[in-house]
């Protein structure tokens, strides 16, 4: 027998004790960390989710950044700044998690900018006014904290811890959305005007962004049995238009859905049709704000180089001086 | 070695099965909380940064953004030395089977005050 049939035969064999292992600690609802041996698919799938997350993140900077030199006053400003820069420590956080699966940030900010990877469709919508950034907070940021709960028990330990810190924060970006509209819907006449027209423009965008519904979500039954997500598509979507639903009412103003209603048979809340085209029209880049929002973040990465050039100089200079003088 | 791999408390090598990894463009650094005096310092997650001062900062930036630490610890994430994590079964044997290293194993004090 040769070396590399002996290699070959024990490499089979840790495979075949590494997925036991695996499957014991899925079945107990254990954790994976990233040593652990793991199926080629569970790792592509969780960096492709786990990256997507941060690229929307990431990206989610942008429509709300415009706004800061807008916003109405000065502790809005410092409000939203702080919004912002939560969205870029949320990115960061989950770039980190995505890194533990092998594959480095560098790699990964190269797929977003040459439009190799996907992120969030929702960002591709315009925040045409000052009310937008309420509706966002309050629907966008709700749907996302209702998606990125059941991820805190994500069956991988890294991507669980990042979305724990990720939830803390959000709940602020929620409230304040939602003070926002309130303050905008017992203003006057066209605050109010304004608040309602945003919570119209947002409210489809929002509950899409649970994903296609469960028939149509071939990638769902298999990262449920890996207990990366706990719950469909469509019971979290659900269970969010039954929170705003009560929510809507303390704001006065109305979701634009008369086919909301609870259905005492399941158990879930059940809304009007969703227009899933425009859903698979955004998401293949055709979205009204796709290119602006690449192209921004190209040149950000562009107008960056210097910078990181410069650090990454810096560093391995004083890394000589000290090296000389020890 | 090469960085890129310790959100998870895990040890610092690259997952052995994971895909070939070039060099990350900055090194990757280990960020340690202390939450308040008399705590000690937990670690927090990882970031990148060109040296260590930067990562310092960005530490500060992106892990203490509502007072959350009083103390930052960073750490190259590549002079990290861990426990080997495909014998630790072996590695962490010698514990097991000693209930009697816990105060639980000593039954018949029960009820007994302030003991």
């Amino acid at each position: 027998m040769t070396t590399t049939a002996i290699d070959a035969g024990s490499r089979v064999d840790e495979d075949t004790a590494g997925e036991q292992l695996f499957n014991e600690l899925i079945a107990q609802d254990s954790r994976i960390e990233p040593r652990d041996w793991m199926p080629a698919d569970y790792r592509k799938a969780l960096t492709r989710q786990i990256s997507q997350h941060a690229h929307s993140e990431i990206i989610g900077m942008q429509p709300e950044a415009n706004w800061i030199t807008r916003a109405p006053s000065l502790k809005r400003k410092a409000v939203l700044m702080a919004k912002v820069q939560d969205e870029a420590g949320h990115g960061l956080y989950l770039y980190s998690a995505a890194e533990t699966l092998g594959t480095p940030r560098d790699k990964m900010t190269e797929d977003l900018i040459a439009g190799k990877a996907r992120y969030s469709s929702i960002f591709n919508y315009p925040v045409r006014t000052w009310a937008d950034i309420g509706a966002i907070g309050w629907l966008v940021d709700g749907a996302a904290i209702c998606n990125q709960v059941p991820l805190c028990r994500a069956s991988y330990g890294p991507y669980g811890r990042a979305m724990v810190r990720v939830c803390k924060e959000e709940s602020f970006h929620q409230r304040q959305g939602f003070e926002i509209l309130l303050e905008l819907a017992n203003g006057t006449p066209e605050q109010r005007a304004m608040a309602q027209d945003a919570v119209n423009r947002w409210y489809a965008p929002s509950l899409m962004m649970f994903g296609p519904p469960d028939e149509d979500s071939p990638n769902s039954q298999k990262s449920m049995e890996w207990k990366i997500k706990r719950f469909s598509n469509d019971e979290l979507r659900s269970r969010f238009v039954g929170m705003m639903v009560e929510q809507v009412k303390v704001l006065g103003l109305e979701l634009p859905d008369k086919e909301i209603r609870y259905n005492d048979e399941t158990g879930r809340w059940e809304h009007g049709p969703l227009d899933w085209n425009e859903f698979k029209e955004v998401l293949a880049g055709r979205g009204p704000c796709n290119a602006q929002r690449m192209e921004r973040r190209r040149e950000a990465h562009e107008d960056g180089a210097w910078v990181r050039e410069a650090a990454a100089a810096y560093a391995e200079k004083q890394a000589l001086k000290y090296a000389q003088a020890a | 070695m090469t960085g890129g791999s310790t959100t998870g408390d895990d040890g610092a090598k690259a997952p052995s099965s994971g895909p070939q990894e070039p060099r990350a463009a900055w090194p990757l650094w280990e960020v340690f909380v202390r939450s308040s005096r008399g705590l000690s310092h937990v670690h927090a997650g990882s970031l990148h940064a060109p040296d260590a001062q930067m990562a310092v900062r960005n530490a500060r930036d992106l892990y203490t953004r509502r007072n959350e630490g009083v103390s930052l610890w960073v750490v190259p994430a590549t002079s990290i030395v861990t426990s080997d994590p495909d014998s630790k079964d072996q590695f962490f044997e010698s514990p097991q089977g000693k209930d009697y290293r816990h105060a639980t194993y000593y039954t018949k004090s029960e009820g007994v005050k302030h003991l």
